[in-house]
C-alpha cells in the first residue's frame, strides 16, 4: 500500500491488455508475415508513438495539438542527418563537386557543411538531439501557450500553423534541409547497414521495444497523482488551479512528454524506412496522426495502438486496390469517430466485449476484477 | 535589401507589392468573413471552410462553360448569376451539414474540428472525381480583362479592382446585417445568452442553421471572386484555411473589423516581404509573426476585456 | 513574524485597500476597503451586482485588480498568481458545487492535499498512511466518510457542497471564502452546515458570501453590505439591518 509496486501502475488486468499486445508485436506479426510486410508494420508502429503521445494530451489533458507531425518530424530529421553524414564520406561522394557534404547540399551549390550539421557527426549527439530538440520545441510552445492560458481550438490552430510553417520552411531551404525530397539515401549505422533484411528484423524489435518502454511511462503517467489531476483539469480547469497547482506546468509536461515519445517515433521511422521528408511533418499527417489516436479511443493507450496498426492496414489496402475510395472512408472516419465513437475501438471493447468476456469468463474474471479494484481507499477504511 | 533600386522603382515596387496584396487581402476578407462569423459567433471550427469556398469556385467554373456554350450573347454577365448561384448553393450544402453534424458537436468544438476535417477530404474526392485533380481556370469576360495603365511602371488589372470592389460591398452589406437588422440582433443575443434569447421567443436552432448557412455562402461568393484571381484545383481550399484561421484568431474572433484589418496586415506584409524574399520565407515571416503576437496577445488585436 | 511588526495591520488577517476593478469602463468594485480579523466569520450581502463574487475573484487572482491592494498577513496579493495566493493560505470556493464529477470522492480529496503539488511531486506521489488519515478525518467532518469510494458526480447538490468545503478544508487554509454554500440546501443540509462552519472556523478566518438571512443570522460575526461595488454598510448584523441605507437598497430582507 504504501509502496509503488508495479501492480500498482501495472494492475492485472491492463497487464493482460499489455501482454495480448506484446504477444502480437512480438510473436505473431513477425511469425506470420514475411519481412516486407513487417517493416511496413514497423512503420506504422512509429506513428503509433505519436498516438500514444496523444491519449496523455488530448484524451487525459485535453490538449488537442494538431502539429504532432513537427515532432515527429524533428526527431527523424535528426536522426536522419547523422545518418546522411555518414553516407556522405568523402569516399562515396568524391564526383560531387565538394566530396565529403550530402549530395543535396552539393546540388544547391553549398562548399561546406552548414554549422549547426557539423555536430550530427557524432552518435551520441544525434541520439541526444533526437530526445532533446523536438522536446525543449514542445517546451518553447508550451510555456507561450500555456502561461498565457491559450488552449482548447486556439492551441490546435496554432500548432497547425507551426507544423504548416516548418514544413514550408523546411521545403524551401533544400540545401540545407533537403528540400521537398527529404533527406533520402541513408545506408548504414555506425557501419552497420540498415537496409538488409536482418536488420530490418532487428530494428523492428528495438522499434517495438521502445515502443513498450513509451507504453510502460504512459502507463506510469496515467496510473499517477499527475494522471488524476490531468483528468481533473480538463473537468475543471479552475478547481484545480484554486486547489494550488500551476495548472500550465502541467499542460507543458505532458505536451513534453507527446513531443519526445513523436521523436522517438520519428527517429525509428527514418531508420526502419530509410529516409525521412517534410510530408511526414505538416498539416495532414498531422491530423491523421489525431485519428489514429481517435480511432483506438482517445483514453487508452493501448487502444491507440491497435487504432494505428488498423487505420494504416486499411490505407495500405484501399491504396492498393481502391485509390481514389481511400480519401472518402478517411473522410468518414473522422466523423463515425467523433459522432458514434467519441471512445473509440477502446470505448466499443469496453462497452460490448468486455462484458460478454465476464460472463464467458465467470469466475476466473470475477477473481481478478476483485484484485484489481482501485489500489486505493481499501486501506484508508479499514 | 532595398540597395539595389531607386526610390521611384522602390515606390513603384511597393505600389504594385501593395496591389498586389490588396488582392489577397481581397481572398483573405471574403475567407475570414464567412469563418469570422461561424467561429466568432458560433464558437465552430469549420475546417472545410476552403472546401465551401471551393464548391462556389467550381460553380463559377460550371456557369461560365454553360454560359459561353449555350448564351454567348449574355457571356459577359454570367459573372453576377454564378455569383448568386454560388451563395445558395453553398450555404444549402452548409445548412445540410450543420443539421447533419455540427449541431450535434456544439458543446465539443475540438470534435467539430476533427468531423470537418473529415468533410473537407470527403469534399476534396469528389471535387477529384467529378473536375479531375487539374487546376481549372474560368475565362474572363472581355471588360474583365487588361489594366488600367497608372504611371508608366505601374498597371492595375481590371479584375483585381473588380474583386476588391466585391469585397468592399460584401463586408458593408454582412456589416448591415448582423449589427443594423433585426436578424443580426438575434444572432447576437443567441451568441450572448442562448436561454434567454430561447426564452424570449428567438427560435436558436433555426438561428445557428441561418448563421452557418450564411458564413459558408459567403465562402461560396469568395470562391467565385477567386476564379477571378487564381484557378481552382480539389485542393486549393486546403491552403487557405490554416492562413484564414490565422486571419480570424489574429483580429479577434468577435470582431469583423478586426477581422477585416488582420487580412489587410497579413496579406500586406506577406505580399511586400514576397518580392524581396522568395515566396516561401515571405509565408514563414509572416505566420512567425502573427503566431508570436498570438503568443503575446492570444485574445487577438481586437478583442473587448470582459467580465468573467 | 515580521507581520506582527506592521502596527497598522497587525489584527488583520486580510485588509482590502481602495480596491477597484473596471471592465470597459465599468466598476464592478470600487474603491473598496474592508478588514477581516483572525477567527472572524465575515459575511458579505448586497444586491445582485453588488461585485461580491468579484471581490473574491479579486482576492483569490482570477480577476486581476485594477487599483488598490489586497494584503494577506503581510503579503500583496495583487501581484501573485492563482496558485501561489492558495499557497499563502487561502481557500475558495466557488458559487456552483466545482468538484471533479468523474472522479472518487477519495480522489477529489486526495488532489486538494497539500502536497506533491508540482509536476514531479505529483508523479512521486504515494498515497500514504498521513494521506489516507488527512482525507478519512476531513471526510468525517462534512458528513461524506460513507461515500469515499462513489463517483463524486452521483452525489446530491448538497453533498457536492460538502465536498468542495471538505476539499478546501484538507488544505488547511487561514482563510476561506465561501461562495454561497447552502445555495439549493435542503432545511436540514443548511443547518448542518451552519454548525460545520462554526465547528471549522476555529483557528481560521472566513468570508461568506450568502443571500439565506437566517443562515447569515445563524453564522455572522460581522456583516458588510456591497452595493454598485461600494461598502454600503458594515457592522454586526443588528447594527446593518437597522441602517437606513441598508433598507433603502435591500428592501425585503
Amino acid at each position: 500500500m504504501n509502496k509503488f509496486s508495479l501492480g500498482n501502475i501495472l494492475p492485472r488486468q491492463d497487464a493482460m491488455y499489455f501482454a495480448v499486445l506484446a504477444v502480437l508485436i512480438v510473436i505473431v506479426l513477425p511469425l506470420s508475415l514475411d519481412i516486407f510486410r513487417l517493416n511496413l508494420v514497423g512503420k506504422y508502429l512509429t506513428y503509433a508513438f505519436v498516438a500514444v503521445g496523444l491519449v496523455l494530451c488530448w484524451g487525459y489533458g485535453g490538449i488537442l495539438s494538431l502539429g504532432q507531425g513537427i515532432f515527429f518530424g524533428l526527431g527523424g530529421y535528426c536522426m536522419a542527418m547523422f545518418l546522411k553524414l555518414e553516407a556522405s564520406d568523402p569516399e562515396s561522394t568524391k564526383i560531387q563537386s565538394t566530396p565529403g557534404i550530402p549530395d543535396f547540399m552539393d546540388w544547391n551549390q553549398l562548399t561546406s557543411l552548414p554549422w549547426f550539421w557539423e555536430p550530427f557527426n557524432s552518435f551520441p549527439f544525434a541520439i541526444l538531439a533526437v530526445l532533446v530538440v523536438p522536446t525543449i520545441f514542445a517546451y518553447i510552445i508550451g510555456v507561450a501557450m500555456f502561461k498565457r492560458r491559450v488552449g482548447g481550438v486556439y492551441f490546435a490552430i496554432i500548432t497547425q500553423a507551426i507544423a504548416s510553417i516548418l514544413t514550408i520552411l523546411i521545403i524551401g531551404q533544400q540545401g540545407y534541409t533537403g528540400g521537398v525530397n527529404g533527406i533520402t539515401d541513408l545506408r548504414t549505422l555506425l557501419g552497420w547497414d540498415i537496409r538488409t533484411d536482418s536488420a530490418k528484423y532487428i530494428l523492428y524489435f528495438v522499434n517495438a521495444a521502445l515502443l513498450f518502454a513509451c507504453l510502460f511511462v504512459a502507463q506510469y503517467v496515467r496510473k499517477s497523482k499527475l494522471g488524476r489531476i490531468l483528468l481533473a483539469m480538463r473537468e475543471r480547469e479552475d478547481r484545480v488551479r484554486f486547489s494550488g497547482y500551476d495548472v500550465s506546468n502541467f499542460k507543458i509536461f505532458v505536451f513534453c512528454i507527446g513531443a519526445t515519445f513523436s521523436a522517438i517515433g520519428g527517429a525509428m521511422f527514418t531508420l526502419q524506412v530509410g529516409f525521412m521528408s517534410p510530408s511526414f511533418v505538416g498539416i495532414v499527417p498531422s491530423i491523421e496522426m489525431v485519428i489514429f489516436c481517435a480511432v483506438g479511443g482517445r483514453m487508452s493507450i493501448i487502444g491507440a495502438v491497435y487504432g494505428t496498426l488498423i487505420v494504416n492496414w486499411a490505407r495500405t489496402t484501399f491504396s492498393e486496390s481502391f485509390p481514389e475510395l481511400w480519401l472518402f472512408a478517411m473522410g468518414a472516419l473522422f466523423i463515425a469517430v467523433v459522432m458514434v465513437l467519441p471512445n473509440g475501438l477502446a470505448g466499443l471493447y469496453k462497452n460490448y466485449v468486455e462484458p460478454r468476456l465476464v460472463l464467458l469468463g465467470g469466475k476466473l474474471k470475477q477473481q481478478w476484477a476483485s484484485r484489481t479494484t482501485p489500489v486505493s481507499v481499501s486501506g484508508g477504511q479499514e | 535589401m532595398f540597395a539595389d533600386y531607386t526610390t521611384t522603382e522602390l515606390l513603384s515596387i511597393f505600389a504594385m507589392q501593395g496591389f498586389a496584396g490588396l488582392i489577397l487581402f481581397s481572398v483573405f476578407v471574403l475567407m475570414a468573413l464567412g469563418l469570422a462569423i461561424i467561429f466568432g459567433q458560433m464558437g465552430v471550427i469549420n475546417m472545410a471552410h476552403g472546401e465551401f469556398m471551393i464548391l462556389g469556385a467550381y460553380i463559377t467554373y460550371i456557369t461560365s462553360n454553360l454560359f459561353s456554350e449555350y448564351m454567348p450573347g449574355l457571356f459577359s454577365m454570367y459573372f453576377f448569376i454564378a455569383m448568386i448561384i454560388a451563395f445558395f448553393a453553398t450555404a444549402a450544402l452548409g445548412a445540410l451539414v450543420e443539421w447533419s453534424l455540427i449541431r450535434h458537436l456544439y458543446k465539443r468544438p475540438l470534435d467539430t474540428l476533427l468531423a470537418t476535417w473529415g468533410l473537407s477530404l470527403i469534399l476534396q474526392q469528389i471535387y477529384r472525381t467529378v473536375f479531375g485533380a487539374r487546376e481549372v481556370g474560368v475565362t474572363l469576360p472581355d471588360w474583365l480583362m487588361g489594366s488600367i495603365p497608372l504611371t508608366d511602371m505601374i498597371d492595375i488589372p481590371i479584375n483585381g479592382l473588380f474583386v476588391m470592389g466585391l469585397t468592399v460591398l460584401i463586408s458593408v452589406s454582412i456589416y448591415l446585417l448582423m449589427f443594423r437588422s433585426r436578424w443580426g440582433s438575434q444572432v447576437r443575443a443567441v451568441v450572448q445568452n442562448r436561454p434567454m434569447a430561447s426564452a424570449v421567443g428567438i427560435n436558436t436552432e433555426k438561428t445557428d442553421r441561418v448563421t452557418f448557412a450564411l458564413g459558408c455562402g459567403i465562402a461560396g461568393v469568395a470562391g467565385s471572386a477567386f476564379t477571378m484571381v487564381g484557378s481552382t484545383g480539389p485542393t486549393a481550399g486546403q491552403l487557405y484555411i490554416v492562413d484564414t484561421f490565422l486571419v480570424v484568431v489574429f483580429g479577434g474572433a468577435q470582431s469583423l473589423l478586426g477581422t477585416i484589418a488582420s487580412a489587410f496586415t497579413i496579406s500586406q506584409s506577406q505580399s511586400t516581404m514576397e518580392f524581396f524574399l522568395s515566396g516561401s520565407m515571405a509565408k514563414v515571416l509572416t505566420l512567425l509573426f502573427v503566431v508570436g503576437i498570438l503568443m503575446i496577445r492570444p485574445q487577438g488585436l481586437f478583442a473587448m476585456k470582459i467580465r468573467r | 513574524m515580521s507581520v506582527m511588526n506592521q502596527t497598522p495591520k497587525k489584527e488583520f488577517v486580510l485588509a482590502v485597500e481602495g480596491l477597484t476593478v473596471s471592465f470597459d469602463g465599468f466598476k464592478a468594485v470600487n474603491d473598496l476597503s474592508f478588514y477581516v480579523e483572525e477567527d472572524e466569520i465575515r459575511v458579505i450581502i448586497g444586491p445582485n451586482g453588488a461585485g461580491k463574487t468579484t471581490v473574491l475573484d479579486l482576492i483569490c487572482g482570477k480577476t486581476k485588480a485594477t487599483g488598490g491592494s489586497i494584503t494577506f498577513r503581510g503579503k500583496e496579493l495583487t501581484k501573485m498568481s492563482e496558485h501561489e495566493i492558495v499557497h499563502a493560505g487561502i481557500g475558495r470556493k466557488f458559487q456552483n458545487p466545482s468538484i471533479y464529477e468523474d472522479l472518487t470522492v477519495f480522489e477529489n480529496l486526495e488532489i486538494s492535499f497539500p502536497r506533491g503539488h508540482s509536476v514531479l511531486g505529483a508523479l512521486a506521489f504515494k498515497r500514504d498512511a498521513e494521506v489516507i488519515a488527512a482525507i478519512q478525518e476531513v471526510a468525517d467532518e462534512i458528513f461524506l466518510s460513507e461515500h469515499l469510494n462513489k463517483t463524486a458526480g452521483l452525489l446530491s447538490h448538497g453533498q457536492k457542497q460538502w465536498l468542495e468545503i471538505g476539499m478546501l478544508l484538507i488544505q488547511k487554509p487561514d482563510l476561506l471564502m465561501l461562495d454561497e454554500p447552502v445555495a439549493g440546501m435542503s432545511v436540514a443540509e443548511r443547518k448542518q452546515t451552519a454548525e460545520l462552519l462554526n465547528r471549522i472556523t476555529k483557528g481560521r478566518s472566513v468570508i461568506v458570501i450568502e443571500h439565506d438571512m437566517q443562515f447569515v443570522e445563524d453564522i455572522a460575526h460581522r456583516v458588510t453590505v456591497m452595493h454598485q461595488g461600494k461598502t454600503l454598510s458594515e457592522g454586526s448584523m443588528e447594527r446593518v439591518q437597522n441602517d437606513p441605507k441598508v433598507i433603502e437598497v435591500y428592501l425585503g430582507h
